[in-house]
């Protein structure tokens, strides 16, 4: 099982759709940096596809520096820097797409 | 546990260079540690002994120091990838007829052996991507 970042906002829609493809059951994926975006309710319908035991975390600073922790889709997971270390830990290995 | 971390992303373009050193600092002060930190790619221009960023921003290079000497960290350049971007320490300054040398201390150049061998050693290896 793998932790995937992601840290390009949805725009980049190709980054997007590898990142979504290549999730297996009981990996998790953490948004980070621009990725945090993904997490307004507009781009909700992407992660509909997603396997249920497949975990969704956004990056506490990423999210608050661009306002959008009350914006945020519910299914997401609000980690800091240290949850962000916990779940590289958690995981067998970190998978990062850029 | 036993982390490595690859830095791809040039200082002041991308922000995943302040997301690895955020990361690093976290995974230290959490009680993991940290095997080795390898910049490639435009990620070598953290070791820039020139770099002079204002003094309200973050000095990413002059962090980055700092945490090796509180950590005693290896922080290594890939040094194919610093040569041709003008990131040179004395050695490479002399062998390319250069008139100084820019590496800051606390880094030190050296090959793909060392990523290698980074991941050969870690639990996890991750990278910061520009």
């Amino acid at each position: 099982m793998a932790l995937h970042t992601l840290n390009q906002p949805p725009g980049n829609t190709q980054c997007l759709e590898r990142c979504l493809n290549a999730l297996s059951d009981g990996d998790a994926l953490l948004l980070i940096e621009d990725g945090v975006l993904a997490t307004l309710p507009a781009h909700a319908s992407r992660f509909d596809a997603i396997a249920a035991n497949v975990s969704l975390f956004a990056l506490q600073a990423d999210l608050d520096a661009r306002g959008l922790n009350v914006l945020k889709d519910a299914r997401f997971t609000v980690v800091d820097d240290g949850g962000f270390v916990d779940l590289a830990c958690e995981q067998d290995k970190v998978v990062s797409w850029y | 546990m036993k982390f490595s971390i690859i830095v791809q992303a040039a200082p002041y373009s991308c922000q995943s260079a302040e997301t690895a050193y955020r990361f690093a600092k976290t995974l230290l002060d959490t009680g993991h540690d940290l095997h080795r930190v390898f910049f490639y790619g435009d990620g070598v221009h953290t070791g820039s002994a020139f770099a002079s960023p204002p003094q309200d921003e973050p000095n990413i290079p002059a962090n980055w120091q700092a945490l090796a000497a509180d950590h005693d960290l290896d922080l290594v350049v890939c040094i194919a990838a610093a040569v041709r971007r003008g990131v040179l320490d004395d050695t490479e300054a002399g062998r390319y007829s250069k008139s100084g040398s820019n590496l800051a201390a606390g880094f030190e150049l050296s090959g793909l052996g060392q990523l290698a061998d980074a991941i050969a050693q870690s639990d996890r290896v991750i990278t910061f991507g520009a």
